[in-house]
C-alpha cells in the first residue's frame, strides 16, 4: 500500500500495527536525544491549501524526529483552482523527488487523486469532509493506552458529524477494532443512514443525556464556525445547552471515561473550561500521541513496497498490543 | 531443501552461558565502573536476563538490564525489505560512566552492532562498552569483535546460524542451517 488515504482502506490488522508501533516511537520522546537516523535522507513535503496549525507541526516534527527533512508548503486556497492545478502542483513536487507528500486539501478525495499520480507516498492529513487517519489513529491510541482495549468499548462523537473528517475516520477506526459507537448531535449535522454505513452498526442519539449513559470515552467535536453558513442549528447559545459538554453532564458517563477533543478547542461552546482542564480530558495527551503515531505511519509507509499488506506474517507468533492489552 | 545440524545442544547452551558469565564476572570483579547490561531484541534480551542472573549467582550485585531495539538506527533502510516489527528498546538507567555490556545471541558482520552502539550514545556516553555473544561465527564486514564469546563457530556465507532459546522459541539450542541460496547479508 503506497498511500495512506483513510482508515476505510485498513484492515483492523493493519490499524492494530501502525498503533502498536507508535508504541516504541513515542517512548523516544523521554530520551534526551529524541531524534532516530531511520528516514535519514528521505524528504517529507508537507502540502496544505487549508490553515493548520497542529496537524502541520505534529507531522514535521514526527518526520524530523525520524532525520527526514521536511518543506513546507502553505497554499493559499484562493491562489489555486481545483482539478488540474492540484495535480500539476503535486507534479512539480514529484519532480523535486520527494519521498512523501502529507496533504491537506479542502476537497474530499483530494488526496486519492493526487496519489494515483504520482510515485510518491501521499498521506492524507485532512481532506474536505472525508478523512483524516492520523487524527482517527491518534484518538484510537490514546484510547488504547488509558483503557488498554477498543474492543467492547462505549464511545461517543458529540458535534457536526456531517462536516467531520475526524468523525469518519475514527468512525471507520473504531468500528474495526470492534468499539461501540455513538454519534450525538443536532438532526441536521448527523447525515442521513449513518446506521448503516459503518460495518457494525451506529447507534444515533439526539439527547446528549441518553448517549452519555455508560460511555467510556467521549469524544467532543470540534464545532467549525467556518463551515455552519448553511443554519444548521437557531443558536450558538442553543448548540452549547444541548450539545456541550460540561462537568455536570460528565457525571452520566462512566466514572473513569476519557474526554478527547481534536482541537482546537472553543472553549464555552462545545466544551466546558472545567471538563478540558480536568482529569479526565486527554487533551494534551492527544498532541503528544499524534507525533508518535504520524512518526509511525512515516516509518512504515517508507518501505520499498510501502506498508505491508500482510503483516501478520512477518509479526509470526508475537502477541499483538490489543491481546496483551498493553 | 536445507541441511540443518545442532550446533550446541541444550546442555552445552547452558554451560556456555555459564562459561560466559565467568569470563564476564572475572573482570567485572577489578575495581572500576558500576556495570549495567544492555540486550539487543530479541534473543540478546533473554539471554541478557540469563547472565544477570548467573552473575548475581557467581556473587555479582544485582545488576540493570535493558533493552535496545536496533531497527530505526539501520544501515540498510531503502534496500532491505522493512522490519515491520519494532520491539521496546528501555533503557531504564542513567548510561553516563558506567560500563554497559552489550549482550546479544549472535555476532555476524558486526553491523548490528555498528547500530546498538550508535543508539546506545543516544542515551549518554558510558565510561565504556563491551560485547557478549553466546556464538561468534566469524565474517566481519566492520572492525567490531567481541570481548566475551562462549562458543566460536567457524561458518561461511550461505550458513545460517540459528540461536534458539527457551523464552523465545520453546528450546534452547544452536542450528546451523545450509541454505540453498545465499542469503543477501543484512544487519543482522
Amino acid at each position: 500500500m503506497k498511500d495512506l488515504i483513510g482508515l476505510e482502506h485498513l484492515s483492523g490488522a493493519q490499524i492494530e500495527h501502525i498503533l502498536e508501533t507508535a508504541r516504541p516511537m513515542k517512548s523516544l520522546f523521554t530520551r534526551s536525544i529524541k531524534k532516530v537516523p531511520v528516514l535519514r535522507g528521505k524528504t517529507v513535503a508537507l502540502v496544505f491549501f487549508e490553515a493548520s496549525t497542529r496537524t502541520r507541526s505534529s507531522f514535521e516534527l514526527a518526520a524530523k524526529r525520524l532525520s527526514a527533512d521536511t518543506l513546507n508548503l502553505a497554499m493559499s486556497t484562493s491562489s489555486v483552482t481545483k482539478g488540474e492545478s492540484l495535480l500539476d502542483t503535486m507534479k512539480t513536487f514529484e519532480a523535486m523527488k520527494v519521498d512523501f507528500m502529507v496533504l491537506r486539501h479542502s476537497s474530499s478525495g483530494a488526496t486519492e487523486l493526487v496519489g494515483r499520480d504520482t510515485k510518491a507516498h501521499v498521506i492524507n492529513a485532512g481532506d474536505g469532509s472525508h478523512e483524516h487517519p492520523t487524527q482517527g489513529l491518534l484518538d484510537i491510541f490514546t484510547i488504547l493506552e488509558k483503557k488498554k482495549r477498543v474492543d467492547g468499548l462505549n464511545v461517543v462523537i458529540v458535534g457536526d458529524i456531517l462536516h467531520s473528517r475526524v468523525a469518519r475516520s475514527n468512525f471507520w477506526g473504531l468500528a474495526k477494532l470492534g468499539a461501540h459507537i455513538t454519534v450525538c448531535g443536532p438532526a441536521t449535522l448527523i447525515p442521513k443512514g449513518i446506521e448503516d454505513v459503518f460495518g457494525r452498526k451506529v447507534r444515533v442519539c439526539y439527547k446528549m443525556e441518553e448517549a452519555l449513559k455508560d460511555a467510556d470515552v467521549i469524544n467532543v467535536l470540534r464545532l467549525q464556525r467556518e463551515r455552519q453558513e448553511g443554519d444548521f442549528f437557531p443558536s450558538l447559545r442553543e448548540y452549547t445547552e444541548l450539545y456541550g459538554l460540561n462537568s455536570e453532564r460528565l457525571r452520566l458517563a462512566k466514572p473513569d471515561c476519557l474526554v478527547l477533543h481534536p482541537g482546537p478547542m472553543n472553549r464555552g461552546i462545545e466544551i466546558s473550561s472545567e471538563v478540558a482542564d480536568g482529569p479526565r480530558s486527554m487533551i494534551l495527551e492527544q498532541v503528544t500521541n499524534g507525533i508518535a503515531i504520524r512518526m509511525a505511519v512515516l516509518y512504515l509507509f517508507s518501505g520499498p513496497n510501502g506498508f505491508p499488506a500482510n503483516i501478520s506474517a512477518a509479526k509470526k507468533g508475537k502477541k499483538s498490543l490489543l491481546e496483551i492489552g498493553n | 531443501m536445507t541441511a540443518r545440524r545442532k550446533v550446541l545442544t541444550q546442555a552445552q547452551v547452558g554451560t556456555a552461558i555459564k562459561k560466559l558469565a565467568e569470563k564476564i564476572y572475572e573482570q567485572m570483579k577489578k575495581p572500576g565502573n558500576e556495570w549495567a547490561l544492555v540486550g539487543i531484541q530479541r534473543r540478546g534480551v533473554p539471554l541478557a536476563e540469563r547472565l544477570e542472573k548467573s552473575l548475581e549467582e557467581l556473587g555479582a550485585s544485582p545488576l540493570s538490564v535493558g533493552t535496545l531495539d536496533i531497527t530505526f538506527y539501520r544501515d540498510d533502510m531503502g534496500e532491505a525489505p522493512l522490519n515491520p516489527v519494532v520491539q521496546d528498546t528501555n533503557v531504564p538507567f542513567d548510561v553516563n560512566g558506567k560500563t554497559i555490556l552489550l549482550v546479544d545471541d549472535v555476532l555476524y558482520t558486526g553491523r548490528t552492532i555498528r547500530c546498538a552502539l550508535d543508539e546506545l550514545m543516544d542515551f549518554g556516553r558510558p565510561n565504556q562498552v563491551l560485547l557478549a555473544v553466546l556464538v561468534d561465527r566469524g565474517l566481519r564486514e566492520l572492525p567490531i569483535h567481541a570481548d566475551f564469546a562462549g562458543e566460536s563457530v567457524s561458518t561461511n556465507e550461505q550458513e545460517r546460524v540459528e540461536v534458539h532459546l527457551e523464552e523465545v522459541d520453546g528450546e534452547d539450542a544452536v542450528w546451523l542451517n545450509q541454505s540453498e541460496k545465499s542469503e543477501g547479508r543484512s544487519a543482522k
